[in-house]
């Protein structure tokens, strides 16, 4: 299972990447493998406001509907609509592809609440 | 035509048509074959579109099965046979309560008085069917110490949105709405679902490492916005929500509400009363708990208990009694209104009230430790074949996984396909969502010592077979009509009507 370095992590397994004041959101390797075949996402419409740890959609698999938790507060600035035809793109593709929503942040300073690859690895080997 | 695995014969050869796949009743049909020809009518005919507009009227029906009745009978009957129910098999469905359901319950539900009862038949002429629901009321308020009770949902869930809708309804009353719902993740998972379209917002809790709630989580997450604690009691791990007094008296004291989700009940009869410790409303599910038929759509029956302060809240009508005379009584201000139409799924009183009546107060107590027993007896002698979620004694379920079978690849779902090849019905399994891989295991109290040592049996054969042949549980089930079935394309390209190869 990967975990790249240059992300962020949370402990509702999504990840974010920051590229300048806009971040990219989506689930982890482990998420995708936890939840197993993904057959459904909802994701918000563009220019909506997300808050911190709230839900901003729902990933569905063949086991579970699970909420999707904003890592960060903000309105979002694009959604990947292509996932929502193709939702196997998750399991495919977790880190690339498969990115959810881009978030115009409000709050930079709530990135430091994050995970680094190490400490979210650590976090899922004790969830485990 | 398709081979059968097991004689190598095809199916015709093998047991006339009895093995074939059956054919749906529309490609069964036969252009102008009549099923029934009724007799010649013995008034003059009368034309039809002297009376009704053209626009209204027609002369066929597209595509409707053209059919002879033995043909529908056959169809029909044949469908049935494939069918697993508590009537042919032990069926421990975590969370359902699939108990036997006495047929005895099934003759009192088809007693003409109540089967032929037209709903609106004068109250005077329903004296019987009207006794029957006020005393069922108050059976189940004395079950669960509750102060009044309707009968009016059509379900668990509905009878959760009846008992939230009570409680908007109720701080609208007092003049200070709020608007949250604090839901622990042990909750069944209908309760966010239901808080959501009562028009709350939900927060979620969670449990302790212990699998039950602590006061803490609870006094962290109470403030003066949340309406209610909705919890389920036992939870969804099996597990009895013990710190449940001091959780309430939190809830309380910050004037919020207890909701408890009463589908687990079949732990609790005659054991604990949810009104003294600390519960404000609860629903009941009587298809689980008071054994009426259920699975396959129902109908279920979802009443719910409250505490003195909610009872003008309730549904109308209400049923009144005055001296011998029972009636429907409908002035009641507060009340949020019906939750549908006529009174409940009346039936399925019937078959509840027979059910209490015949077991009495003790033999409902003895129902409740004996689901306990049978549960803890499963957990004991499964424990170390599957890993168990919480290793503490149970209510009745249990909740094993399936992290002792993945060093082999196997997963829950295969060892819950293998165990239809068996002949059980698989338990209930990924939830609840807490645990990784669940399997969720309630045997209930009408189960035998041998059928539960026979369910045992395969499944240590099935962990066994995990270790040696796991090719055998990822390709199961192999024993039934139809194999392993691809869920995910199912879900991801879902086929929703049936089309016929030619047009209709």
């Amino acid at each position: 299972m990967e975990f790249p370095k240059d992300l962020k992590y949370t402990k509702e397994h999504e990840w974010v990447k920051l590229e300048g004041n806009v971040v990219v959101v989506g689930i982890t390797d482990y998420a995708q493998d936890s939840l197993g075949d993904v057959v459904y996402v909802e994701l918000p419409q563009e220019g909506v406001g997300v808050t911190k740890n709230e839900s901003f959609g729902v990933v569905e698999s063949v086991k579970a509907v699970s909420d999707l938790y904003s890592p960060v507060s903000g309105s979002v600035a694009e959604v990947n609509d292509a996932i929502v035809d193709n939702p196997e793109v998750i399991n495919e593709d977790p880190y690339g592809d498969a990115w959810m929503i881009k978030v115009e942040l409000s709050n930079a300073g709530e990135l430091d609440d994050l995970m680094n690859a190490d400490d979210y690895q650590k976090f899922i080997e004790e969830e485990k | 035509m398709t081979i059968n695995r097991t004689t190598g014969l095809s199916p015709l050869k093998a047991r006339g048509d009895m093995l074939m796949d059956e054919p749906l009743i529309f490609e069964r049909s036969s252009e102008g074959r009549p099923g029934v020809l009724p007799a010649a009518p013995d008034v003059p005919a009368v034309d039809a579109r002297k009376f009704i507009p053209e626009k209204m009227l027609r002369d066929a029906i597209g595509g409707f099965p053209q059919v002879s009745e033995i043909d529908v009978v056959r169809h029909y009957t044949r469908l049935s046979q494939w069918n697993f129910g508590v009537d042919t098999g032990f069926y421990p469905l975590g969370s359902c309560t699939m108990k036997y359901n006495p047929k005895i319950n099934e003759a009192a539900a088809r007693l003409s008085g109540f089967s032929m009862l037209h709903p609106y038949a004068p109250e005077e002429t329903a004296q019987g069917a009207l006794q029957l629901m006020y005393e069922l009321q108050e059976y189940l308020a004395d079950i669960s110490g509750m102060d009044a009770v309707t009968l009016q949902p059509s379900a668990g869930a509905h009878g959760e949105l009846c008992g939230l809708l009570m409680i908007a309804a109720y701080f609208k009353g007092i003049g200070a709405m709020r608007h949250k719902i604090i839901i622990p993740d042990t909750a069944h998972g209908t309760n966010p679902a239901s808080a959501h379209l009562a028009g709350f917002k939900v927060v979620p809790v969670k449990s302790e490492a212990n699998g039950v709630l602590s006061a803490a989580a609870v006094e962290a997450a109470m403030d003066d916005d949340t309406a209610a604690l909705m919890l389920t009691n036992p939870n969804t791990i099996g597990l009895f929500e013990r710190n449940i007094k001091k959780i309430a008296a939190i809830v309380h004291k910050k004037g919020g509400l207890v909701y408890c989700d009463g589908a687990n009940m079949n732990a609790l009869m005659g054991l604990v009363k949810l009104g003294e410790i600390g519960v404000d409303v609860v629903q009941f599910n009587l298809h689980k708990t008071f054994s009426t038929p259920h699975g396959g759509g129902g109908p279920g029956s979802g009443p719910v208990g409250v505490k003195k302060s909610l009872e003008p809240l309730l549904p109308v009508p209400r049923i009144k009694k005055s001296g011998k005379k029972y009636s429907f009584a409908y002035d009641r201000p507060d009340s949020i209104g019906r939750m549908k139409a006529f009174y409940g799924n009346f039936s399925i009183m019937v078959r509840a009230y027979a059910y209490m009546r015949r077991m009495g107060k003790d033999g409902l107590k003895r129902a409740s430790e004996i689901a306990i027993l049978n549960a803890n007896y499963i957990r004991e002698r499964l424990k170390g074949h599957y890993q168990l979620a919480y290793d503490t004694p149970c209510m009745h379920e249990s909740v094993f996984s399936d992290k002792l079978q993945q060093s082999n690849g196997v997963t829950t779902l295969d060892v819950a396909k293998r165990l239809i090849d068996y002949g059980y019905h698989p338990p209930t399994i990924y939830f609840p969502l807490v645990v990784h891989g669940s399997i969720m295991i309630e045997p209930t109290e009408t189960e035998t010592k041998e059928t539960l040592d026979r369910f045992i049996d395969a499944m240590k054969a099935i962990a066994q077979e995990a270790k040696t042949s796991p090719e055998l549980l990822k390709n199961a089930p192999a024993s039934t009509r139809v194999g392993r079935v691809d869920e995910t394309r199912a879900a991801r390209e879902p086929i929703l009507r049936w089309k016929p190869k030619t047009g209709i």
